[in-house]
């Protein structure tokens, strides 16, 4: 139980996949313009990740190692088109939003990553609850970056205006640079609160 | 020929697909550390992509439209595009021994990189004809290694500069790459893109 439990927590901010291990920007760049986006596309890449995982760990001694990444590759573009078919039908505005985005969860490194390096090794119960974990801290980051592009951008969180009214947008926040400088402070940021906290420990 | 024109000149500068899109920052991120290795990665997905663009054209109207399957079009292109790396990484490397000492190691990094499979859905969504699509597939690996060469210049001399401890290695790479994304912007008002 208590493995069980660590293979979860550890997606969450020990190896957090966006601030520890650097992985799967694409799509943590260009959809974080808005909270709303960055949570639709989190949760389509969780379910992409777990159902993924869920089928790779169960066929995974079935699968021959030399053609394992093709393998996985289709696993996971057939999911991919599951939630784009699935976006385009219930959420058009969402679908419209993400755009080409959603097809390019197929060459999301952290899917393709979580595959070769924890699911085709570990039984079912452990592949997923490590996807769960890896998939909600990558969901979390995108939101927390989300909400803070949305609120300088756009002075609004979740489409909820929450600044006082004469506030000027900071334009560049929603444009592309300014992903990519926020996400880099946020990097910055996430190491001074690590090594804080490893210090304290250590006292 | 304006038409191509234009189309090469909005996938180098205007929609850049590292600085705009956000597509092959993986590989942007990892390998831009020397200026040598950036260039070898440019060229070789430069050269995938040039391939990848007439094959994905083919397939979309050739074989998926005719047989009205468009719903196999992300499982057939990542099949195609992973296939035709594995092919060119063995024709180099029987052929041009000497490209393949280059970009060899690159080579089977592309099959992940999020540009192929993007260009490929773009130049579907907007309907390019085949002659465009190779421009587009050509002009596209050339924006890429253009973005790329700039970053790997600027971080060789960021190894010399006293960076916050907090900041080193991704940080301060993405500030950088946030700062080039802001001048390229610049570029934004320079033709009308359809």
């Amino acid at each position: 139980m208590r493995e069980l439990l660590n293979d979860f927590i550890k997606g969450l901010w020990r190896y957090n996949p966006t601030f520890r291990l650097v992985i799967g920007m694409c799509p943590t760049l260009a959809v974080t313009n808005m909270a709303r986006n960055g949570l639709a596309m989190g949760l389509a890449t969780t379910f992409t990740l777990v159902s993924s995982s869920l089928i790779v760990s169960t066929i995974r001694r079935l699968i021959p190692k030399e053609i394992r990444i093709p393998s996985f590759i289709v696993i996971i573009a057939t999911f991919v088109t599951i939630v784009d078919y699935y976006l385009k039908a219930k959420f058009p505005e969402i679908s419209k939003a993400l755009g080409p985005y959603v097809p390019l969860i197929i060459v999301n490194c952290l899917i393709l990553g979580r595959q070769e390096a924890f699911a085709s090794k570990n039984p079912t119960h452990r592949a997923l609850a490590d996807a769960l974990g890896m998939g909600l801290g990558f969901t979390l980051a995108l939101i927390s970056l989300g909400m803070i592009r949305e609120f300088l951008g756009m002075g609004s969180i979740f489409g909820y205006k929450v600044m006082f009214p004469n506030f000027r947008p900071w334009a560049i926040m929603v444009s592309p640079p300014g992903a990519f400088i926020s996400l880099g402070i946020m990097l910055g940021v996430v190491n001074m609160i690590d090594r804080l906290r490893r210090r304290t420990n250590k006292e | 020929m304006k038409e191509l024109i234009l189309i090469f000149i909005s996938a180098v500068l205007i929609n850049n697909f590292v600085l705009k899109f956000f597509l092959g920052i993986c590989p942007f991120l990892g390998v831009s550390d020397r200026l040598r290795s950036a260039i070898s990665m440019g060229f070789a997905t430069t050269f995938v992509m040039s391939i990848t663009a007439p094959v994905a054209w083919a397939i979309k109207h050739l074989v998926l439209d005719r047989l009205g399957l468009p719903f196999l079009q992300y499982v057939c292109f990542i099949i195609v595009i992973a296939s035709l790396v594995q092919f060119v990484e063995m024709f180099i490397k029987r052929f041009f021994p000497v490209l393949n000492q280059a970009m060899g190691i690159y080579l089977p990094l592309i099959t992940t990189n999020c540009a192929i499979l993007f260009m490929a859905l773009y130049l579907v969504l907007h309907e390019y004809s085949l002659l465009e699509s190779i421009i587009f597939g050509f002009s596209s690996g050339c924006g890429f290694t253009l973005a790329i060469a700039i970053m790997a210049g600027i971080r060789e001399e960021i190894k010399f500069s006293d960076v916050p401890q907090c900041l080193r290695g991704a940080g301060i790479t993405l500030i950088t790459a946030g700062i080039l994304a802001l001048i390229f912007v610049g570029f934004s008002g320079l033709i009308q893109v359809r």
